[in-house]
């Protein structure tokens, strides 16, 4: 029998008491994840359970305890405590999926400062520009990426402290860098946790838009309402079970996913930090006995590239429960699983700036392969017409999600750029940029995005971001950057480049400016392509049409073009 | 082959080795041992294509055959026969 039980008695009786109920929360009390994922868990008699079991590449393993992360997060809380930080600073935590990537997140919203994570994979401008923007306080880091840092910490006054979480003393630590290692540190047995309430806040994730610069989402304490009940609901997470949530932290599913939600039920998660391989993900779900899975579309897609003969070589009978998150999941896919695992994925769609999953097809009904699924309930969700962004009525009609404010999760505004989350909300309805239509049974279908962003593997990429950086090289003269249809990625980054004079079009080139951008941005900001051109196609404004390109690459009708110079 | 295996050895080291410590030999495992990911392999077989005047399909550049140098050279000599 699954936690959610039937959807329509659900949505008839809900109300986010239930969780706050549960949680043993009460209006107006202190309210603060660190706790709730660790003391909490382990006054209720669960110290001695296995909290964290963690994989990594040619290190011995490493297991945690709900005592053990309750310790570790209060000792990582004192030190940032000891170094002067406190309620409201933002501390960036910039690392590989390594176990102080999580007790640091703990550590960090016990003492009321502002969790920041972010992709380890991120180039030095990529950091830059999100550090600058939350005029981040601390840096917690490894060894290899503190280089990353040194290389702008010269730009950053108001980073006080890179904290280095691996620092072996083989080299000497430079300006404003300092070893802290929880394996020598004592352990802080009592941490006086920051009376967070409600509307503290708690995360800040950094996510793309379309134009100017990446936005911080900023959320509160009280998040954790809408994502202990999703989690428990959606993922059907119980106490026995071994969760499996391949996101990475850096990004918002692997924090309300991958520590925030499964540490506040008290369940065991595992976490692996090795590279991408069936084997390798096929082998740590048997050696760990995974029951909830939370996955990606493009690694599933991975996973049917990979064959179905490798499947048989491992046993993989524990798994119970399968879930999808970060693009839409095709019903291939859904087949596929089924066929290979004898269960089914069962797509989530959500995005950072909701904080929790909002539609979803739930366990133990009938999973339409395809489709999104149904709203969780609670959440008031229609689509909107695209010109007069009024509720569609009629059913498969193409709309724009939408979703009316409220719910526990959802983000409070992006930092320092109150404007942009005003633009987010058209006639009371909060708009998360997605197209869909909805079926007669209130399933959601999903359209496409309504704007420029590139969703690849899950990720959001700004194509403004990746053209700014493209200028940056000495051969770019202009730049286009659009999504191109992917089979594994959904969609990948391809540019459009005019070139300076005296620079030659040609492979070296190509791979040159690839290089450029994914050292500088990331790996996925990286075009998969580059297309050199004479000229991009402008407005008479001046303004470059993404949209005709884009159109191109997806073998488009590419509209009207009355505003195209030279055309 | 062998000045290949450097030449490849040099280039992932160059471009995808974050810790300059770390030990990098041509059993290393790159691509599941997280040197290299899905998205930077583009570029890595980008490079083996421009260096060698050699077209790799994309069926052939697999997760499996990018995980070392030693596969690597494997692959890159197969299209050079």
């Amino acid at each position: 029998m699954h936690h959610f039980g039937s959807y329509e008695d659900r949505v008839k009786s809900f109300d986010w008491k239930i969780s706050e109920k549960e949680l043993e929360y009460q209006p107006g009390n202190v309210i603060n994840i660190g706790w709730y994922c660790t003391d909490r868990i382990c006054e209720m008699g669960k110290a001695n359970k296995t909290a964290l079991l963690w994989e990594g590449q040619g290190v011995p393993d490493r297991k945690y305890t709900y005592n053990d992360i309750r310790l570790a997060s209060n000792t990582i809380g004192a030190y940032l405590r000891s170094l002067g930080i406190g309620a409201g600073d933002r501390v960036c935590l910039f690392m590989d999926k390594i176990p102080e990537l999580y007790l640091g997140f703990l550590g960090v919203v016990k003492i009321g400062a502002i969790a920041q994570p972010l992709f380890s994979a991120f180039g030095d401008e990529s950091l830059f520009i999100r550090l600058d923007d939350a005029r981040t306080k601390a840096i917690i880091t490894q060894r290899k990426h503190a280089l990353k840092v040194r290389k702008i910490l010269a730009q950053m006054p108001y980073l006080e402290h890179v904290i280095i979480v691996d620092h072996d003393g083989k080299k000497e630590l430079k300006e404003r860098e300092k070893p802290f290692s929880l394996d020598n540190a004592t352990p802080v047995e009592h941490l006086e946790i920051h009376p967070t309430t409600a509307e503290s806040p708690s995360v800040l994730h950094y996510t793309s838009g379309t134009t100017g610069k990446p936005k911080g989402v900023q959320h509160v304490h009280y998040s954790l309402i809408s994502q202990y009940l999703t989690a428990k609901w959606v993922l059907d997470l119980r106490d026995d079970d071994i969760y499996w949530c391949t996101a990475d932290p850096g990004w918002v599913t692997g924090t309300s996913y991958g520590i925030i939600a499964p540490f506040a039920l008290g369940v065991t998660q595992c976490v692996q930090d090795v590279g991408f391989s069936a084997e390798n993900w096929y082998r740590f779900i048997e050696k760990n006995k995974v029951t909830v899975w939370y996955s990606a579309p493009t690694a599933i897609r991975s996973l049917m590239k990979a064959g179905d003969e490798i499947v048989k070589k491992f046993t993989l009978t524990s798994l119970r429960h399968l879930a999808s998150v970060g693009e839409p999941l095709n019903a291939e896919a859904v087949h596929w699983s089924n066929r290979v695992f004898g269960l089914p994925f069962h797509d989530t769609y959500w995005q950072t700036e909701t904080g929790s999953i909002m539609i979803t097809n739930f366990p133990g009904m009938k999973v339409k392969a395809g489709s999104m699924g149904r709203a969780f309930p609670g959440i008031e969700s229609c689509v909107l017409d695209l010109k007069t962004y009024e509720p569609i009525t009629e059913p498969g009609r193409i709309g724009l999600i939408a979703f009316k404010p409220g719910w526990p999760a959802m983000m409070r505004t992006y930092w320092n750029n109150p404007e942009t989350y005003k633009n987010k909300f058209k006639n009371g309805w909060y708009l998360p940029g997605d197209r869909s239509s909805i079926d007669k049974e209130g399933y959601f279908w999903f359209a496409g995005r309504d704007d420029d962003i590139i969703n690849t593997a899950g990720h959001l990429v700004s194509p403004f971001e990746v053209e700014s950086a493209l200028l940056e090289h000495q051969a770019v003269a202009e730049s286009a950057v659009v999504a191109k249809p992917d089979e594994v990625n959904m969609e990948v980054v391809k540019a459009f480049v005019t070139l300076k004079r005296g620079f030659d079009a040609g492979p070296d080139l190509e791979l040159d400016i690839m290089n450029f951008i994914r050292k500088r941005l990331s790996p996925l900001a990286m075009p998969q392509e580059i297309e050199y051109v004479a000229s991009l196609p402008k407005t008479r404004s001046g303004k470059i049409m993404r949209r005709l390109l884009r159109a191109k690459e997806w073998g488009e009708e590419i509209g009207d073009t009355s505003t195209l110079e030279n055309d | 082959m062998d000045d290949m295996k450097q030449i490849v050895l040099t280039y992932v080291k160059n471009e995808y080795l974050e810790d300059e410590e770390e030990e990098l030999t041509y059993d290393t495992p790159l691509i599941s041992g997280g040197i290299v990911d899905s998205f930077s392999m583009v570029s890595l077989k980008r490079f083996l294509e421009n260096k060698y005047k050699i077209s790799i399909p994309d069926d052939k550049a697999t997760p499996e055959a990018f995980d070392s140098v030693n596969k690597i050279v494997t692959l890159v000599q197969s299209f050079l026969k």
